[in-house]
């Protein structure tokens, strides 16, 4: 396994071609491609899964899924749209974008890029792979409460160490970032003079670094308690399964910022640039960024309010949840303020920009909703709790990355995107997602819970619905795919700068921009 | 803040071996929990793992003393080193947070305090909260607590010595004093071994002699997953400081350049700090 001092030089002069360029590299283009393309994969497959569940649900009654395969579609869609499609998502964005923004030659840890990465598509298989066990995939939800979960099938064991992958995998990848932003700016770009994008990210990976090993201390437990006769989460041993939801929490409201900090970072980069304006209020998006991180620290029971808490604890988590309406109201007043009296165009990542806006502030109204302890009672683990997170996570989250792609892509290829291809898909990804996800905030409200294969005929006609949205909402994406590709087969011929109103050292470098981004630092005023 | 001489690796093959690696280990580990395949595939796994974390360790080794690192790539791997240690803190806070919520909240609400009260009435009506506990169910069957005084009190005192030795090995390496170094860090790892030596002894007293197992309720829970997963990581910082201790034989490290050694010193205070508050929060209170 060892190799000689002469092996290593001799690695340096040649260049691997072909698959082993991609298996070794330690470029922050290269990987950041890697993580873009695996998420895309990754959004296909879930996104398949979603379609196997709004199939199912185009009409009351059992027709395609037997309940248990429905089961393990809900809990696969969840678990690969967040780890698989976003996190990576948002992860190869970072790759691409850190360094050219400080104007660095590449990520500070090269090697933990190449590992942060390579994790993943293992970890995956082994996720997907128990969907072929005779006893069938995970089952319980993406939340994988115990007691549900402790009763799975064999697949138990290998959900949890391919979670515990992921979870390495971001925290190596967010350690990266940390190391990047903090140790390899151009000289003269202080704190408060990076461009904002780089800011959620910084604050991103703080959430990363501090939830995801607590992730893995509470499915650690999980495992010992079904294999090795712990009772952290049973009440005959003193334990307690409301624990297990208490630790989950913890990671997963940070979680959730954590999918959506970059997202802010994203549109607070793109709005300006087509404003023709400078980011209003940048120092307040700072500290309202980081308000929401610190936030996101002290909310996490506002997901268990039907549980049983004690009313001292449902009344804490109500108000610091409600709170963090104002760090995000704050957010998306600067928007708006923003574009006031800007010279404003309406290009492709300008429309999912703006779409992003609005129909991300519904999804963070029905959050306010969820958060009012005593109305919770009656939307817990409805529909409308569906509607709420795929608003955020969708038109949010998923807007974001598709806006990102758009926005950069003549900078990492030199290729310039249909434009008019692009408005296309932008009016039926907007018109289909709101055709998919609004409906369920009715049925949610008249109480069609979630995570059922069957419902009352009642809800019938927006069930329908939806699922009309849903198949219009994928075939969308198929027109997403068909613009990547057709935009790798043009000439290369966009200009350095892109953007007319495009701020940021990104945009100094030619496009597409060099194997390695600032060999010599930029000089920032 | 210069970043022209930034050391970038052209390529590297150790991530994906090690990934390979990982899949096996935990393939293995999975198949073995169900009850389907021996511990075969785990080990092998795991003896992959630790030629590649040779091969990779090395690697880096010979490009550090190769003079391939600057100033910024050291500043690099002391971020990275930090932020590491920081997830380390929050994978064991998760355990103690599940310790104090047993302590503070499910033991009490078991015994019928708060809205508990129908619970206990209904299940287990003459159950008290009274801590150590097996829980309601007895689980485990009755058990010996294991005491503060003795060996856990004696263990404390040796990471504590420990933790003074690395740094009278430090000071050695600052100020050129080869010997101090050597016999520190001989020191040092010598008091991590017999630390983890005692807890091996504590656990089969406690298997054997005290009936307190894994499975005795939530206190056997958390007092083998926090002193277990604690103990794991003292043994890997003896044995990263033993690797620390070889390359200072060989003559690696300068009194200026050596974050080798101040990663490995960072890590065994990160263990020492945890080991305070078990003995506080798991053995004395």
């Amino acid at each position: 396994m060892s190799t000689n001092i002469d092996h290593i030089k001799e690695e340096h002069h040649h260049q691997p071609s072909g698959l082993m360029r991609w298996i070794t590299t330690t470029n922050h283009k290269d990987i950041g491609s890697l993580y873009l393309w695996f998420s895309l994969l990754m959004f296909f497959i879930g996104g398949f899964m979603a379609l196997i569940i709004r199939a199912e649900l185009f009409q009351p009654g059992l027709q395609l899924v037997v309940p248990g395969f429905f089961n393990q579609m809900t809990t696969m869609h969840a678990l690969i749209m967040i780890f698989g499609a976003l996190m990576p998502a948002f992860v190869g964005l970072a790759n691409w974008q850190l360094p050219m923004m400080i104007g660095a030659p590449d990520m500070a840890l090269p090697r933990l890029n190449n590992w942060s990465f390579w994790i993943l598509p293992f970890a995956f298989t082994m996720l997907l792979s128990t969907l072929f066990f005779e006893s069938g995939g995970p089952a319980a939800g993406w939340t994988l409460y115990p007691p549900l979960s402790l009763q799975g099938g064999n697949s138990m064991p290998f959900v949890i160490f391919s979670l515990h992958l992921l979870g390495a995998s971001s925290i190596l990848g967010a350690i990266n970032v940390i190391a990047t932003i903090l140790n390899m700016r151009a000289p003269g770009m202080t704190l408060m003079k990076m461009p904002i994008f780089v800011w959620t990210w910084l604050i991103t990976a703080f959430l990363l670094i501090a939830a995801m090993p607590v992730l893995a201390g509470a499915i650690t437990m999980l495992l010992t308690d079904r294999f090795y006769g712990t009772s952290f989460f049973t009440a005959a041993g003193g334990g307690d399964p409301v624990l297990f939801q208490h630790i989950f929490w913890f990671f997963g409201h940070p979680e959730v910022y954590i999918l959506i900090l970059p997202a802010f970072g994203i549109i607070s980069t793109i709005i300006p640039a087509f404003s023709r304006k400078k980011l209003f209020g940048y120092d307040s998006m700072v500290y309202a960024t980081a308000s929401i991180a610190l936030l996101s620290f002290i909310v996490w029971a506002h997901h268990m309010f039907t549980v049983g808490m004690p009313l001292a604890g449902e009344i804490f988590f109500m108000f610091t949840t409600m709170l963090i309406a104002v760090p995000t109201g704050v957010k998306v007043f600067n928007w708006v303020a923003t574009m006031w009296r800007g010279s404003m165009t309406f290009e492709t990542p300008m429309l999912f920009s703006l779409a992003f806006i609005i129909l991300f502030t519904i999804g963070g109204f029905s959050g306010l909703m969820l958060a009012i302890t005593p109305a919770d009672f009656q939307y817990h683990d409805t529909y409308f709790v569906v509607a709420h997170f795929h608003y955020v996570l969708v038109p949010g989250a998923i807007f974001a990355v598709i806006a990102a792609v758009y926005y950069w892509i003549p900078k990492w290829t030199g290729k310039m995107y249909n434009e008019t291809l692009g408005k296309v898909h932008f009016w039926m990804t907007t018109i289909f997602v709101n055709i998919t996800f609004f409906p369920m905030h009715f049925v949610g409200l008249a109480g069609m819970p979630r995570r059922i294969p069957d419902y009352a005929v009642q809800f019938t006609d927006f069930n329908m619905i939806a699922s009309i949205g849903a198949f219009g909402f994928g075939l969308s994406q198929l027109l997403f795919v068909y613009i990547l590709f057709q935009t790798l087969r043009q000439p290369v011929t966009a200009a350095d700068k892109s953007w007319e109103g495009a701020e940021g050292l990104e945009w100094t470098l030619p496009s597409p921009a060099p194997y390695h981004s600032f060999d010599t630092p930029p000089k920032v005023d | 803040m210069s970043g022209s001489s930034y050391y970038v690796p052209h390529e590297t093959k150790w991530p994906f071996l090690a990934t390979i690696a990982l899949m096996i280990m935990f393939t293995g580990l999975a198949n073995y929990m169900n009850d389907e395949s021996t511990l075969t595939l785990t080990l092998t796994g795991l003896g992959l793992l630790l030629l590649v974390i040779y091969g990779w360790f090395s690697y880096v080794v010979r490009e550090s003393e190769g003079g391939l690192y600057d100033d910024q790539v050291d500043m690099s791997f002391r971020w990275g080193m930090a932020w590491f240690i920081f997830s380390e803190v929050m994978f064991f806070a998760a355990f103690f947070g599940a310790l104090y919520y047993a302590r503070e909240l499910s033991l009490p609400w078991l015994a019928g305090d708060g809205s508990g009260v129908s619970t206990n009435q209904e299940l287990w009506p003459t159950f008290e909260n009274v801590w150590p506990s097996n829980g309601p169910a007895n689980y485990g069957g009755d058990f010996v607590v294991m005491k503060a005084a003795g060996i856990p009190a004696l263990n404390t005192i040796i990471l504590l010595i420990s933790g003074l030795t690395v740094t009278w090995a430090h000071h050695g390496l600052k100020e050129g004093k080869r010997n101090q170094l050597i016999l520190g860090l001989i020191a040092t790892v010598l008091l991590g071994f017999i630390f983890v030596g005692f807890q091996a002894y504590e656990y089969s007293h406690a298997y054997n002699d005290l009936n307190l197992k894994m499975s005795s309720g939530i206190y056997g829970s958390t007092f083998y997953m926090l002193t277990g997963f604690h103990g794991f990581h003292v043994t890997l910082g003896a044995i990263m400081l033993t690797v620390i201790l070889f390359r200072c034989i060989r003559g690696h490290f300068t009194n200026q350049n050596h974050f080798g050694f101040e990663a490995v010193a960072w890590y065994w205070h990160f263990v020492d700090v945890v080991w305070l508050g078990l003995f506080v929060f798991v053995y004395w209170l």
